[in-house]
């Protein structure tokens, strides 16, 4: 009964100064309405950014590097044994371009619980043709279907669907930079020459565009087979595997169990790619800064609007508490005040700010580097919606408390004397 | 002890510490029986605000002991003895005090619904029918600033009956009335002496209106003479 009546008192005066309330909670409305809608959008670009290259990228990459031996011969010979050698003028070690032992290796990887799948890739350098003119480039030899299903070699495609080039062994998929230079367009051919001379006619059968315009002008994408024809080595021949795996944290160790088992280079995706994990993080901070920001504004107002209205309302809290309100019965009127500006001004925020976001999930956003992405990416996550009523309650509840802690230490003798 | 008598002091005594210490009250020591009227006299500054304040409960800085019937108020913490205001004791000011946001009847029934004895419905009617015995029952729908200064004296006397509290008190309730008003307020007071029972503690400084009276307490100083 009693807090029912406290209820209708906090109402009361809530409409009886409708100007002043409503204010108060557009306050929060501003606060919650941007928070969800920088929180949507940021999170909807970082998961657009982070996807172009943790979808695209192998969680590991096994490849062999040119480089010299570790051991120098001289080291093995038992006369210099525990002496220092100095060795100028280093040079590499003559290796072999394909992985060794490649076949056990997938193999080995597949039957791990740990990966998802892997692909084999053999990078050839090639030549394109086109009359006299030889532009120089790299023909990526893959598996397609699992290419698409472990990286979404779909997303970069143009033009042309992934499958037409695992039906066609004579198919290749042109960087668009390529296929401009060239004026070739999906359904012409075109001749490759490899570095030792050989000749090839492939038939295009698609055009991807990577985002980066130099790999673009570069690269195309041919079957493994075909790509092994062109250097002119056998089925064994495998430049790169990629493996992608359930859990991305485990790459390092995996990474680093292949490298040290097989003799071969490995790199893990957080090694290659730790600029992206740092941008993530930092354009999390901003967004949760700023939001959090604006709503520490936004019980500044309520702050500021309560203390004007306790102080109007000097007379009232002491025939209130004359007539046997106690000092918590005044708290808690005050307080409710607050709550109730943060639960509609919260509703309308989350209502203005599930729209705007909405709208600009609408508007039209062209990329080079993702042709499939059409529109800004947004991120409808209901937790954001949760954190933003949190938020409003309790940033309202604070900054309702320390007006109503004054209000309820108001001393009643002390005003209707004053009078 | 009396049975008869329900609000009593012993050894009241009162300092003003700021900006220097006075003693406002001495050594007071005064009783009212049920259904008596009494008023406080006195001139300005002899301390009878001050003395109203500590017996309404609302003060509680003061030496000496304060009892309500046989309860000793003195020491009780601020929600307790809001409770015993609530429940015991009605107040009237010189200025009406109304919530302005509030309609007449709403006004009436805060204390009633506070108290929480009875439905909304009961105190609803109990208030109406105090309305209707201050005569300003025809008032009860409009808001608190709509009616005039008597009209709403009587709001105030209705809403300081509300709880059928043991005592009402006063500070000046007649201070800021023309004298027919005044007259209304004093017949109403002497009233429900009459015919409730509830016993009555006026502040004032008016000696017509004192000289009405069952009782008057003069105090002088600090000291009652």
């Amino acid at each position: 009964m009693s807090n029912a009546l406290l209820i209708q008192i906090a109402k009361t005066h809530l409409l009886t100064r409708k100007k002043q309330s409503a204010i108060a909670s557009l306050g929060v409305t501003f606060g919650i309405g941007t928070f969800i809608v920088l929180v949507s959008f940021m999170t909807g670009l970082n998961g657009l950014l982070d996807g172009l290259i943790l979808n695209r990228t192998p969680h590991i990459r096994i490849y062999n590097e040119v480089k010299p031996s570790a051991k120098q011969p001289i080291a093995l010979h038992p006369e210099y044994k525990g002496k220092i050698n100095m060795v100028n003028s280093i040079r590499p070690k003559q290796d072999p371009v394909s992985i060794y032992n490649n076949k056990p290796l997938m193999n080995t990887l597949k039957k791990n619980p740990l990966v998802m799948g892997i692909t084999p890739q053999v990078s050839a350098r090639i030549f394109y043709q086109s009359g006299s003119v030889l532009l120089n480039g790299n023909a990526m030899g893959i598996d397609v279907l699992e290419e698409d299903r472990l990286f979404n070699f779909k997303q970069y495609i143009v033009n042309g669907k992934p499958l037409d080039l695992a039906n066609n062994e004579n198919g290749i998929v042109l960087g668009i930079g390529v296929a401009k230079k060239l004026s070739i367009q999906v359904g012409d051919r075109i001749q490759l020459m490899s570095s030792t001379g050989v000749t090839h006619r492939l038939k295009v059968v698609g055009l991807f565009q990577s985002g980066l315009a130099d790999v673009d002008k570069l690269q195309s994408y041919v079957n493994v087979k075909m790509a092994q024809r062109i250097i002119g080595e056998g089925n064994n021949f495998v430049t790169d595997i990629s493996v992608k795996l359930f859990d991305i944290e485990n790459a390092k160790d995996l990474s680093d169990q292949i490298a040290q088992t097989y003799g071969v280079n490995s790199i893990d995706i957080k090694a290659a790619n730790a600029q992206f994990e740092t941008g993530t993080t930092i354009r999390n901070i901003i967004t949760y800064a700023v939001s959090i920001t604006l709503l520490i504004v936004a019980g500044f107002g309520i702050y500021n609007i309560l203390n004007m209205v306790i102080y109007e309302k000097m007379n009232d809290i002491a025939i209130l508490k004359a007539t046997g309100f106690s000092g918590s019965d005044v708290k808690r009127i005050f307080i409710y005040q607050a709550m109730f500006i943060g639960i509609v001004g919260g509703l309308m925020g989350l209502i203005m700010g599930g729209s705007m976001s909405y709208l600009i999930s609408k508007a039209p956003f062209e990329t080079e580097a993702i042709p499939t992405v059409k529109t800004f990416p947004v991120n409808f996550q209901p937790l954001f919606y949760l954190i933003g009523s949190v938020f409003a309650v309790i940033t309202t509840f604070f900054a309702g408390y320390l007006p109503a802690l004054k209000a309820s230490k108001i001393d009643p003798v002390e005003i209707i004397r004053g009078q | 002890m009396s049975h008869n008598i329900i609000l009593k002091t012993i050894g009241v005594q009162k300092y003003f510490i700021d900006p220097v210490k006075v003693q406002v009250l001495k050594n007071i020591n005064i009783e009212v029986e049920k259904g008596e009227f009494v008023s406080i006299m006195g001139k300005s500054g002899c301390g009878k605000s001050t003395l109203l304040y500590i017996l309404s409960t609302m003060d509680t800085s003061y030496e000496g002991q304060l009892f309500l019937g046989e309860r000793l108020l003195t020491g009780l913490s601020g929600a307790e003895l809001s409770v015993v205001r609530n429940e015991h004791i009605g107040f009237v000011f010189q200025f009406h005090y109304l919530l302005p946001e509030f309609t007449v009847l709403q006004n009436v029934m805060m204390p009633g619904l506070k108290l929480g004895k009875k439905s909304k419905e009961e105190v609803e009617h109990d208030a109406m029918n105090k309305l209707k015995l201050l005569g300003v029952d025809d008032q009860f729908a409009k808001k608190a600033t709509q009616i005039s200064g008597g009209q709403k004296q009587r709001v105030a006397i209705a809403r300081a009956l509300i709880n059928e509290p043991t005592i009402i008190m006063g500070d000046e309730p007649t201070g800021n009335l023309d004298s027919k008003n005044a007259g209304i307020v004093f017949d109403i007071f002497k009233e429900l002496t009459h015919e409730l029972g509830t016993s009555l503690l006026i502040v004032t400084h008016d000696p017509d209106f004192a000289g009405k009276t069952d009782r008057i307490i003069e105090m002088a100083d600090g000291s009652v003479v």
